[in-house]
């Protein structure tokens, strides 16, 4: 029997939305699904050996903050030099207590599982990206050959 | 608690960890042999029934006990 397709569409670069990609596309392949990401604009930044991800409060009124803070603190503090990095902190301690993957972890487990991950070459060629900075075994291509596999897949997703 | 050839224990690991390991793990093993995992992860419950369905392995048993989960998986 052909396995079942995912095709998704990473697009973003920060340490909250890089979490869908990676968990989607590694229990796919666990459950037997032939899967593709297709790394585009801030997405790339997923594909850095060292991805250095972070998250913001800023234009996100969902995001739940520490200590209530979201109740006290004015937005505009959220602008403050170091809150980013130090949201980014808390964001990375509460993960790891609540035994959340790694970025690194749940991307390992994706490329162990054959998952198969194409950089845009487009935005690469834009934003002058460091390919030499990304993991091994990513492919670069454009729009035609992710609908090569997309059109023949049962679920496509655009994150 | 019936037999097992192998035990996981997923205590600790949230979504989508525990299958991702149990996957693993099952891959070690041959066609027949029974997989115990351990989880604490809430989601898991339904997660190992979805995961039984989708790739055929047997959900032979699946119960909460001592405030944790176990899960037996014959392997197809």
């Amino acid at each position: 029997m052909e396995p079942k397709k995912l095709a998704i569409i990473a697009t973003k670069g920060s340490l909250d939305w890089a979490y869908p990609p990676f968990i989607l596309a590694s229990t796919a392949a666990a459950l037997g699904y032939e899967v593709q990401i297709f790394f585009t604009f801030y997405g790339l930044q997923l594909l850095k050996k060292k991805p250095n991800l972070e998250v913001t409060p800023l234009g996100n009124p969902g995001m739940p903050m520490p200590m209530g803070m979201d109740k006290w603190f004015p937005v505009l503090g959220m602008a403050l030099p170091g809150m980013q990095s130090m949201m980014t902190a808390m964001m990375k301690q509460k993960m790891k207590s609540k035994g959340v993957a790694s970025i690194e972890e749940l991307r390992e487990l994706c490329q162990e599982a054959e998952v198969k991950m194409i950089a845009c070459q487009m935005t690469v060629d834009l934003f002058d990206m460091p390919t030499a900075e990304f993991i091994d075994g990513v492919e670069y291509a454009g729009a035609a050959a992710f609908f090569e596999f997309a059109g023949e897949s049962d679920i496509c997703l655009y994150i | 608690m019936a037999d097992f050839d192998q035990e996981l224990d997923a205590s600790g690991l949230n979504c989508p960890l525990p299958i991702l390991r149990a996957k693993k793990t099952l891959n070690t093993m041959a066609s027949g042999q029974v997989l115990h995992i351990v989880a604490t992860d809430p989601g898991s419950v339904k997660d190992f029934d979805a995961f039984a369905k989708q790739t055929g392995n047997e959900l032979m048993e699946s119960k909460e006990e001592g405030g944790k989960f176990h899960f037996l998986i014959k392997k197809s």
